[in-house]
């Protein structure tokens, strides 16, 4: 009897309907308030982190209305000076660090370990923590600015604007710890998505059967390790040098103000492909579905990332030009910044490719897609314009340079997103989005888009400078901005019925079954929403398109237990079973380290001790977190 | 979906050892992060000396005496290091038990070093800029081994616990291993500018 006992359960015992009713007991999710602090499901951690990211897409996109408002006719007085410089800083923050940045790895969160064929992401608690402390930071950057101490030196905060001379008062330190946040939460989340691309892939998943999404999650989960570092070295500078007078930024004492526009945009520029190589990953994922071929080029889309990734670290320079840095070094970084077309030109035709040759299905995703093509190429053109030395000069900081980011950000990032939030919609949440809703949205985003941002151009070629609250009269602006503000209601509207769909369609749209898109990857061939262990049995991958390859039947591996959270560890090239391995329960300490993670960050704005003192705390949490619970996945 | 049984996964191992365990892929990351941190920050050390005609700019070099004790403890600490890691990979608990306790009394030794290492630059954070990126390169390190002292602390108490003969937790030291050994690898450039590029 106890040699019986001792063996532990396993999935080839039973039926497959037993098989089930144990998973889901071993995975359930726990209930009530606490429970919901203590999640580590990838899959409520990356819906979480969507919906916190679109809610602050929402308030970026108010602010950028308020300023829409204010420049709409000159010498207008709805918002004075001050508060526009907050709103135009808010604006910025809220958009790269609150909302592109941490909803392209959501995506990444929820999608990734679906479309490798595993359980939950690697490092679920960690996933957790990343959680919290992102959603703390932007509470922390909202309620400064809610109390009128809102950051107001710009998204990037340059020195000697940003430091202790010229910004006395709290306002750049909130920026710079809204930094810190914001990267501890995006680098804990890039290690989750390196590990589990790396070591989780279902058994047979080679490297050349990798799904082109999670491959460009995978090479931006790289470029936040590479770059962000030299951020948060950045922001920790800047603090000290506001905190305990150190004189990084201080040129009287040996420091310099250009250093922190090499740090600043050594990871800025990386930041750009952040955001926009996700967007390449879902654009090559939903263009196959609505297609019905897989997608022409696959190798050279997955060298096309990755030359990008790599590219994108010898660009930064091209933000400096008008400093007045040696000319040799401009020439370099104009050749490098404009040998980035070359992938981004390589992608577009292997897309034109798949399109030429499918039969597209014009759906709302698909229609995003091509909204997409279209925007990003024409955003690509200016920047291969602002990559030249003169024509930067001539137009550096003014509204060209506002219209030609909002092209290759809007255009290449937002407009994939949002057909990647049709297109994986039913499989978040069981329902279809509504198509006719949909249509609409594309067409008034589409639409609102490009007439309020394609007068920008001409605007910044006509002299008008970033960063103003207001302009003059005389000066011959003031139509294309009323025009311009009248259009970014449409974009608006776009948006606000684009919400309407998701919150109508979650409750009552029309129920969306496994694969409603007929699509391929893994994520399709479980429920809609899937079950909290994903897959019953984790599949073994035979080809690249595995759900057009297998028929009505799934090859899968069998033997994992029942008593403990398991899955599969596969060699990182072939993808070869190595072992099962155990994935965490459920854990408040994620949430307690956040807290005191918190806790350090922001009283260390106002005390250097707090860093001292703080960590105490944030020691006893991670600690806690550490200590084995004596659970059978803990035990091995 | 209908399934098709095409792999038994029942043999294979609990827990995957060494480069089959997320958690040695984890540590790599995080090493890389830090890495890349530390990189950046010798590298601003480096442009920050490239604006001014004397480095130091006003203050003699770093007297050689704490810091070169430190790099001599952190690198002699890799032998017993090393050792607490084979021994972990071959499950030597009473090895392991001893190893550990060695590597916390080599954990604290270089931070008492470092007390006396900070007097030693003879400059303060707030003189100039070659103050303050020489303190925040201690400083960085400093936490580094903080840290790491920290978790082998831990990690000590553990394996004397019941939790902690078990794969996993052996896998847990091994790791440690592999990260002190980062830790003192990203001691010697540091140590090099520091000292060294002020000599130049």
């Amino acid at each position: 009897m106890s040699e019986a006992q001792s063996v532990p359960p396993s999935d080839t015992e039973f039926e497959d309907g037993i098989v089930e009713e144990r998973l889901r007991r071993l995975w359930a999710r726990r209930r009530g308030f606490w429970g919901a602090l203590a999640a580590v499901d990838h899959k409520v951690i990356g819906r979480r982190y969507i919906a916190t990211a679109f809610v602050f897409l929402g308030l970026g996109g108010l602010l950028a209305l308020a300023m829409r408002l204010q420049l709409a006719a000159p010498e207008a007085r709805f918002i004075d000076a001050d508060r526009y410089n907050q709103i135009f800083t808010m604006h910025g923050t809220t958009m790269m660090f609150l909302f592109a940045v941490p909803v392209m790895e959501a995506m990444a969160v929820y999608l990734v370990p679906l479309m490798v064929g595993t359980r939950n992401i690697a490092f679920p608690r960690l996933n957790a923590f990343s959680y919290w402390t992102y959603v703390l930071g932007g509470i922390l950057l909202w309620v400064a600015f809610a109390l009128d101490v809102g950051p107001d030196v710009g998204w990037f905060a340059y020195v000697p604007l940003a430091g202790p001379e010229f910004s006395p008062g709290k306002r750049a330190d909130i920026w710079a710890q809204m930094i810190t946040f914001t990267e501890i939460a995006a680098l804990s989340v890039a290690v989750g998505i390196v590990v589990t691309v790396f070591k989780q892939r279902a058994p047979g998943m080679t490297l050349d059967r990798i799904p082109l999404f999670v491959w460009a999650m995978l090479v931006m989960a790289f470029l936040v390790i590479m770059a962000m570092p030299a951020i948060m070295l950045a922001s920790t500078t800047l603090i000290l040098d506001r905190l305990v007078e150190t004189q990084f930024y201080n040129p009287a004492e040996g420091g310099d103000s250009l250093l922190w526009q090499h740090l600043f945009w050594f990871f800025g520029h990386p930041e750009v492909y952040i955001i926009f190589l996700p967007a390449v990953g879902m654009v090559s994922t939903i263009l196959p579905t609505f297609c019905g071929r897989p997608v022409f080029g696959y190798l050279a889309l997955v060298m096309a990332m990755i030359a990008t990734g790599v590219l994108s670290f010898g660009l930064w320079v091209h933000h400096m030009f008008t400093v007045g840095l040696p000319r040799l070094g401009e020439s370099f970084f104009t050749a490098s910044s404009m040998s980035i077309a070359i992938p981004a030109g390589i992608q577009i035709f292997c897309w034109l490719a798949t399109l030429w040759d499918g039969r597209p299905r014009f759906q709302t995703p698909l229609l995003f897609i091509i909204g997409f093509i279209i925007t990003f190429v024409m955003g690509g053109l200016t920047g291969v314009m602002v990559a030249s030395v003169p024509l930067d000069t001539q137009v550096h900081d003014s509204y060209f340079v506002i219209a030609h980011f909002h092209y290759v950000l809007i255009g290449g990032a937002v407009f994939p997103l949002l057909g990647a939030i049709y297109y994986w919609f039913p499989k978040f949440t069981g329902r279809m989005m509504s198509e006719r809703a949909g249509k609409w949205a594309f067409g008034l985003i589409f639409v609102g888009f490009h007439m309020t941002f394609f007068p920008m151009h001409m605007l910044g070629l006509m002299g008008m400078p970033r960063r103003v609250y207001t302009y003059q009269p005389e000066m011959p602006w003031g139509n294309i901005n009323l025009f311009v503000s009248l259009s970014s209601l449409i974009l608006a509207s776009g948006f606000l019925l684009f919400f309407i769909d998701v919150v109508r369609s979650y409750r009552r749209g029309e129920e969306a079954g496994d694969n409603p898109w007929g699509a391929s990857t893994l994520e399709w061939a479980i429920a809609s929403p899937p079950p909290p262990y994903n897959f019953r049995r984790i599949p073994v991958v035979e080809s690249r398109e595995p759900l057009w390859d297998c028929g009505e039947t799934l090859p899968v591996a069998s033997g994992l237990r029942l008593d403990r959270r398991e899955l599969i560890v596969t060699s990182v090239v072939q993808g070869l079973p190595e072992a099962r391995e155990a994935s965490p329960q459920e854990c408040i300490w994620p949430f307690w380290a956040a807290l005191a993670t918190a806790f350090l960050l922001i009283w260390s704005i106002f005390s250097p001790w707090a860093v001292v003192w703080g960590s105490i705390p944030a020691a006893a949490a991670l600690i806690a977190w550490f200590w084995p619970k004596g659970t059978p996945e803990d035990e091995g | 979906m209908k399934e098709r049984i095409a792999l038994d996964a029942s043999h294979l191992p609990q827990h995957g050892m060494g480069s089959a365990s997320p958690s040695w892929w984890g540590t790599l990351a995080f090493m890389l992060i830090e890495g890349t941190g530390f990189a950046l920050a010798i590298i601003v050390y480096l442009y920050l000396m490239t604006l001014v005609p004397a480095w130091p700019p006003n203050a003699p070099p770093p007297d050689l005496g704490p810091g070169t004790w430190l790099t001599a403890v952190l690198i002699i600490s890799v032998i017993p290091n090393m050792l607490v890691g084979r021994w972990a990979a071959k499950r030597e608990m009473k090895k392991v038990r001893i190893g550990l306790v060695v590597m916390c009394a080599f954990g604290i030794a270089p931070l008492i070093l470092r007390i006396f290492e900070f007097p030693a630059l003879h400059v303060y954070w707030d003189d100039d800029a070659y103050g303050s990126i020489s303190w925040v390169l201690l400083g960085l390190h400093t936490t580094h081994i903080l840290t790491d002292l920290v978790d082998t602390l831990v990690l000590t108490v553990l394996m004397f616990t019941r939790h902690g003969n078990n794969d996993r937790r052996f896998g847990d030291v091994e790791d440690n291993a592999m990260y002190w050994n980062f830790v003192v690898i990203t001691w010697l450039p540091i140590y090099g500018c520091i000292y060294w590029v002020t000599r130049l």
